[in-house]
């Protein structure tokens, strides 16, 4: 198959149903991907198959739905660790969200490998889901939490990670692309180092996975979390990759039914990976969306998206620039994703997004889960634009009207 | 139906081959299948190199049991560089039936078992 590095979003938006909707008589103008995405047909129409016609519990029945239902879930398994190039699917397992993924590396690696004294070290740009879990595992256990420092511009400083791992480091955990900034890190480089100084390392991939092409193994890093709703896939699922001598060696995280291997009454052992993390009935019919949603990725060709994306941030940031009062923040050149974040002089990004919803253009107003990054750039609160496949220059256009609306307005 | 209880499935499992156990075997190991609660243990002994007897017991399904009896079989005169090299294809291509992904695991559970006690005669 040839890689495609062009996309028509004019052509892409007839996959999306809610694309044709109106919102306050506008034709809705959807930019709040990061938090995000819509759904295309094949991903709503594979949800429905899927309970249509193939629905039943998975592992456990021999009938025919079961064994199909479960042959469903496990293809998706296969398709999805295809998609990221996971070395081993037994490293895949299936989470709510990336916020579950780390919770699980935080609850289990975390607790037996993380004592006294040890340093986890994290960034300035992480969202709280890859932040507050380690805080929590700080303060139980009695370890540092220590970060790296973002620059002005708004990448991350890779001296003080150099810095920081000359100390006793047991973990580093980093977003691979950041959800305010749009910067994407040197993730590679950051891994590599970490290993040198003995670390493990956890990729936060919630803003990466769907806009760029991530390769796990080129990458090597032990722990990769994203989500399948930021992907054109349902909500309710995501992934964790871990990798599998880690994940064997590391205690259950939920436990009960369909992780064991044998229960007696004191006491009990686990399954096989992937199952081993994956207790209680999973999200069978969202998996069985996700890998729907891959497939279509697939199809358009994630460095169409990431090359769309970049084309579409940059013009957004020569069209902020041209209105007084507004400043975009993160790095003004090349290598980031289709997220931009802005501040507008005198307006609170909350009324900000309240105008733009009356002309149909949905955007982020707030922290966006980033309150430590706000503070290091000295910012209370800013609004977020950010992108997809489906999305046009001339909903760029439509954003920058609104501004100028809003600031007409107030 | 027919398919899954064909013929010689059915006659291992009537009249399952090297069922017992071995004293001092060199490669001893047992596992459970979570998805139904089968348990297999398998014995297998060791001359010259290469597999002179092996032993097999436990309980569970049709699948899992005729699985058990035809590896006992499968595997005489091999050596442990033969064993390491047997894949799932090879239960497959002895059922000489495919199998569903949770029936897989019932059918699988004997190589499960043999793969499990090679790496613990690594080990030592």
């Amino acid at each position: 198959m040839t890689t495609r590095t062009t996309l028509d979003p004019v052509t892409l938006r007839a996959d999306f149903p809610i694309l044709a909707r109106e919102v306050h008589g506008r034709t809705l103008a959807y930019l709040d991907n990061a938090a995000s995405t819509q759904k295309p047909r094949v991903v709503i129409e594979a949800l429905g198959g899927f309970y249509r016609a193939h629905y039943a519990n998975i592992h456990r029945g021999v009938h025919t739905l079961s064994e199909e239902a479960t042959s469903a879930y496990e293809e998706a398994r296969d398709e999805i660790a295809a998609f990221v190039n996971a070395p081993d699917r037994r490293g895949v397992i299936f989470t709510r969200n990336t916020t579950e993924a780390i919770n699980l590396v935080a609850y289990t690696w975390g607790r037996a490998n993380v004592g006294p004294g040890d340093r986890i070290v994290v960034t300035e740009m992480e969202h709280h889901s890859n932040l507050v879990p380690w805080q929590l595992l700080a303060r139980e256990v009695g370890a540092e939490l220590a970060y790296v420092s973002v620059t002005d511009e708004g990448c991350l400083d890779l001296e003080s990670l150099d810095y920081l791992l000359q100390g006793p480091v047991k973990l580093v955990a980093f977003t691979h692309v950041s959800n305010v900034l749009g910067t994407v890190n040197p993730a590679r480089e950051i891994i590599a180092r970490s290993h040198a100084a003995d670390a493990r390392v956890l990729v936060d991939a919630a803003q990466s996975v769907p806009h760029l092409p991530v390769d796990i193994e080129a990458l090597d890093c032990d722990f990769l979390a994203f989500s399948g709703h930021k992907m054109c896939g349902p909500t309710g699922v995501g992934v964790l990759y871990g990798r599998p001598e880690l994940l064997e060696e590391m205690p259950p995280f939920l436990s009960g039914g369909g992780m064991i291997r044998r229960v007696g009454r004191a006491e009990a052992s686990w399954d096989d990976l992937p199952w081993k993390f994956e207790a209680g009935t999973p999200a069978i019919a969202e998996a069985v969306g996700l890998s729907a949603a891959v497939d279509y990725l697939s199809g358009v060709g994630v460095e169409a998206v990431w090359a769309h994306e970049q084309e579409l941030a940059a013009y957004a940031l020569e069209r902020l620039k041209e209105v007084p009062g507004v400043h975009a923040i993160g790095p003004l050149a090349g290598g980031r994703c289709g997220i931009v974040a802005f501040t507008v002089e005198s307006i609170h990004p909350h009324d900000l997004a309240q105008v733009l919803d009356g002309e149909g253009v949905a955007i982020r107003a707030g922290f966006h889960c980033a309150q430590p990054l706000h503070e290091r750039l000295g910012l209370a609160a800013t609004a977020r634009a950010s992108f997809y496949l489906y999305n046009t220059r001339q909903e760029v256009d439509r954003l920058v009207e609104g501004i100028q609306k809003a600031q007409d307005w107030f | 139906m027919e398919s899954l209880y064909r013929g010689h499935i059915l006659d291992h499992y009537r009249c399952p081959r090297n069922q017992g156990t071995l004293e001092d075997a060199d490669i001893s190991c047992e596992q459970d299948n979570p998805v139904c609660g089968d348990v297999v243990r398998l014995d297998v002994r060791l001359e010259g190199g290469r597999v002179s007897e092996a032993r097999f017991s436990g309980r569970g399904c049709v699948i899992s049991m005729a699985s058990a009896s035809m590896l006992t079989e499968e595997i005489l005169g091999k050596t442990v560089e033969e064993l390491k090299a047997l894949q799932d294809e090879d239960v497959f291509r002895m059922l000489g039936i495919t199998l569903g992904p949770v029936r897989a695991r019932c059918g699988l559970l004997p190589l499960r078992v043999l793969q499990c006690g090679l790496a613990r005669l690594e080990e030592t």
